[in-house]
């Protein structure tokens, strides 16, 4: 059911942004790409801890990856979201106003002939 | 209005529009189907649309065209993907250029529809609107058009604000 899907999507991104190691690598992701060994030198843990993190952000839609030769770099899709959110919202004022007009018309119909 | 939830997912570039009426799936239906009932609600009160073809099968195609205050038209069609009457309407919408062709470098998106009777009589409408990518979202809010529809529709504004607020 497509409904139920999309407040998982929500718990992805607060999840995402409950931890600090995964919050401080999507603040250095916004400002360029860095390859994950980059970032995996950054912080106190394995190679695969930090993988693990950017594997969250990235399920979460806040970063994605890209291969470049045997580097995997990330970088942020905040931009991309930025985007989407306002795209969506002028299908929103779209959908809401084309609803109105439909809603309208089944009630004409009501008051006419019947159906 | 009708509608029961809006929910927005920017990172799948898909907005989903739960609606409610009170009245039958047929009569909800019909509002899909039939041309003149359709061409009534699909363009905004100042862009209103006016159907040109109309084929509601697999692989059919719908014409429209929406007549601005200057009389300025602007071109769609639809490219029907999947039908299940009463219940299932799914296609590709896109602008088209003056002759009414798809125009390739202009965004489309793709519409599912879903209508359920409810127990009640009512009928229950669930509109998938999905972008099929982040380039496509670029060029909506790039075009003059839809800004133009945006700013008529400008009184809506405090609505949406209210209701973004509380998702």
């Amino acid at each position: 059911m497509v409904v139920d899907k999309n407040p998982q999507k929500e718990d992805r991104v607060f999840h995402a942004l409950a931890d600090p190691t995964r919050r401080d690598i999507l603040a250095r992701a916004l400002h360029r790409e860095h390859s994950v060994s980059a970032l995996a030198r950054c912080y106190p843990m394995s190679f695969a801890a930090v993988q693990k993190h950017v594997a969250v952000l990235e399920r979460a839609g806040l970063v994605t990856k890209r291969r470049r030769g045997r580097e995997q770099l990330v970088h942020s899709n905040i931009e991309t979201i930025r985007i989407a959110r306002r795209a969506l919202d002028r299908l929103e004022t779209l959908w809401r106003t084309r609803l109105e007009q439909f809603g309208e018309l089944l009630a004409e119909d009501d008051q006419g002939e019947t159906p | 209005m009708s509608i029961t939830s809006v929910h927005k997912d920017p990172a799948n570039r898909t907005m989903t529009v739960v609606a409610d009426f009170d009245a039958s799936i047929e009569r909800v239906w019909d509002l899909w189907q039939n041309p003149r009932r359709l061409e009534r609600w699909w363009g905004p009160p100042t862009y209103p649309a006016t159907v040109t073809t109309h084929d509601l099968t697999p692989g059919g195609t719908v014409a429209y065209f929406m007549t601005g205050p200057e009389g300025d038209r602007h071109h769609g069609w639809w490219r029907i993907r999947a039908v299940d009457a009463p219940h299932r309407l799914e296609f590709e919408d896109g602008f088209a250029d003056e002759s009414g062709a798809p125009s390739a470098h202009m965004p489309t998106m793709v519409i599912d529809v879903s209508l359920s009777e409810r127990a009640d009589g009512g009928t229950h409408v669930v509109i998938e609107t999905t972008f099929p990518s982040a380039e496509a979202m670029e060029q909506l809010i790039a075009m003059g058009m839809e800004e133009g529809m945006a700013a008529a529709m400008g009184q809506m504004d405090d609505v949406l604000l209210v209701d973004t607020a509380a998702l």
